[in-house]
């Protein structure tokens, strides 16, 4: 197995890790460090030079995110550590926080003292309230440890972290509608202006995955040259956490050198394909990337390779498809998600999400012809004009099903229906039949 | 009225937090578990103890999903119907929990104990097909696993405390 750095504290029993675990593994000597010897400026300088990257989907640099903010920038400023998680296949925020809880709490005080922020506010889902029990528990033991609180370690910086429970919503998970929500707005997503100069209450607030953040106290530690000596390929930055998940003989989330190729992580390490499956395609990144077909197997999942093959990495969680699932069907599935999921605040995602999945429907029954597939092509292409990243997400498996699935798309037109009936039938999604049970 | 303990751990959230807004999520799951639902009465509740309209407290919870304005079952077993579980046959546990408990997607049984809702992907897909209930993530469902579950968690309905998310 390769270095584990984010998981390394995994413990046997399935128990996350003490806190005593963690100092034991050098936990906390990072943050010691720093408000000893460190100005926040040489810690953004050092996250910069690592060239670690934003692990939430978008891959924006963190350093550089830490950078904008001003060091006139009013106070308080904030850290807003996302763990909404609601993205479909995404499980890693899960695994890591159960694993090490005071690596994340670690590198949320970090980037609190790289930005001068005197509160973290910890963003997590509903469906995760055993993850926002334990943190609650594990802020309380650093409280007393002196790490979280008034005087860090006897210095002069203070920083409070809090946890937000949210209710659950997929759109919360983009940075400026979660600050809506941890205001107690409807969770809109706001545009006016950068989360960096403009974020909670009007203040500087940065916005980072907790993948991302756990990954600081250990640059911090071991240094920019080592961070970058763990990944596979030079554009690649330290280890990711990779979730496999679908037809797969041994699903779960895998720390990786990040740049690992997608084959290698599909038949290495997640055990290949389930006995009688074939790979057919995967969504790489959660539900709001593209597929990719078998012929792309061999790309490393970094952030550039993956762009320099027409791909996004997202979140790094690996849907895996057989053979004989029906691709139109999957599709149907996703976007009955997202057009359930949308805010309904711009027009192109409202609209257009649910007339997205209308024309997939109208192919998988077989009522549509090549006009329904062009209009279909013509609108996930227009779905960029939307108001945040949702709608192009939503977008990104449509478009990838007509790029390289779409023999597959036409055998379902013009009066033909799905080709996958048979004994393996998938049950079709929405087919609820039970919904319509007071109108039968 | 709200009972006295109720109303002072509100209170006391709003007088603790910086901005009293902030805990508007938290009051309501408190609303909510102390109603069994967020009825009329619980949101004139948290309009009067933050100050906000009422229709401000109505955008919130008509918004999110484990907040709900119509009675729910002491249990709410979220389904999950995200690709993972789908293709991994999740509508075969949908038919089997409707069949079970003898209602559809969204009602509840009239012992009050259990309502069935599709969720949003869980983040338990290598565990697929899963379910949330109370707080507790059950994976690689099979009919029979369910049945057991359900006929433990009946047994044990009135001694299994509810968590503040459900």
């Amino acid at each position: 197995m390769s270095e584990q750095v984010l998981l390394k504290n995994k413990r046997e029993d399935g128990q996350p890790a003490s806190i005593d675990d963690y100092r034991e593994s050098g936990g906390y000597e990072a943050l010691a460090r720093v408000v000893r010897d460190m100005t926040p400026d040489e810690v953004i300088q050092t996250v910069l030079d690592s060239g670690l990257r934003g692990r939430g989907g978008a891959g924006f640099p963190a350093g550089r995110k830490w950078s904008f903010v001003h060091k006139d920038a009013p106070h308080p400023r904030y850290i807003q550590p996302n763990t909404d998680e609601m993205e479909p296949g995404t499980f890693k925020d899960r695994v890591l926080v159960n694993t090490d809880p005071h690596l994340v709490i670690e590198g949320i005080i970090l980037a609190g003292y790289a930005v001068r922020a005197s509160k973290g506010l910890f963003f997590i889902r509903p469906s995760y309230e055993s993850d926002a029990s334990l943190i609650e528990r594990e802020l309380e033991v650093a409280r007393e440890a002196g790490l979280v609180g008034k005087n860090i370690l006897g210095s002069d910086f203070s920083f409070e972290i809090d946890l937000h429970r949210s209710a659950g919503r997929y759109i919360c998970g983009e940075g400026s509608a979660q600050a809506n929500a941890i205001m107690g707005n409807r969770p809109n997503p706001n545009k006016t202006g950068h989360m960096t100069d403009n974020g909670l209450w009007g203040h500087p607030t940065v916005v980072n995955n907790v993948e991302t953040l756990a990954s600081v106290p250990h640059i911090i530690r071991n240094g920019v040259e080592w961070f970058k000596g763990l990944a596979a390929t030079p554009t690649g930055d330290g280890t990711k956490l990779y979730c496999v998940s679908g037809e797969v003989t041994a699903p779960g989330c895998f720390e990786l050198p990040m740049g690992t190729t997608l084959g290698d992580i599909l038949f290495e390490h997640a055990g290949g394909m389930l006995p009688g499956a074939e790979f057919k395609a995967c969504l790489p990144g959660g539900a709001s990337t593209s597929f990719m077909p078998p012929g792309q197997l061999s790309t490393p999942m970094d952030f550039e390779s993956m762009k320099a093959v027409g791909q996004r990495l997202g979140t790094g969680s690996i849907i895996v498809f057989d053979k004989k699932t029906c691709l139109v069907q999957a599709t149907i599935n996703m976007l009955t998600y997202f057009a359930r999921e949308s805010c309904g605040f711009c027009t192109p995602c409202r609209e257009g999400v649910p007339y997205m999945l209308h024309l997939l429907r109208r192919i998988e029954a077989g009522e549509a012809g090549e006009r329904e597939v062009r209009i279909l092509e013509e609108t996930a292409n227009r779905m960029r004009h939307a108001y945040c990243g949702f709608a192009p997400g939503a977008a990104a498996p449509v478009q990838g099903l007509l790029k390289y699935f779409r023999d597959e798309v036409r055998e379902h037109l013009d009066g033909r229906g799905c080709p996958f009936e048979g004994p393996r039938e998938k049950p079709k999604p929405g087919d609820w039949h039970v919904l319509d049970r007071e109108e039968a | 009225m709200l009972p006295e303990e109720l109303e002072t751990q509100i209170r006391d959230m709003l007088g603790d937090a910086e901005h009293g807004r902030e805990k508007i999520v938290d009051i309501v799951y408190l609303l909510q578990n102390h109603y069994g639902y967020l009825c009329d009465e619980a949101v004139g509740h948290a309009s009067r103890l933050t100050g906000m309209t009422l229709v401000e407290i109505e955008e919130l919870a008509t918004f999110y999903d484990f907040i709900y304005r119509e009675p729910v079952g002491r249990f709410v077993i979220h389904v999950c119907d995200g690709v993972v579980c789908w293709m991994h046959h999740e509508n075969d546990i949908f038919g089997y929990l409707c069949d079970l408990l003898g209602v559809g997607l969204g009602e509840t049984t009239p012992d009050g104990i259990f309502t069935i809702m599709p969720t949003a992907c869980l983040g338990d897909c290598h565990n697929a097909p899963a379910m949330l209930i109370n707080g507790r993530f059950y994976g690689k469902l099979t009919p029979e696993k369910v049945g057991k579950i359900i006929a433990d968690l009946r047994e044990n309905a009135e001694h299994t405390p509810l968590c503040l998310c459900r």
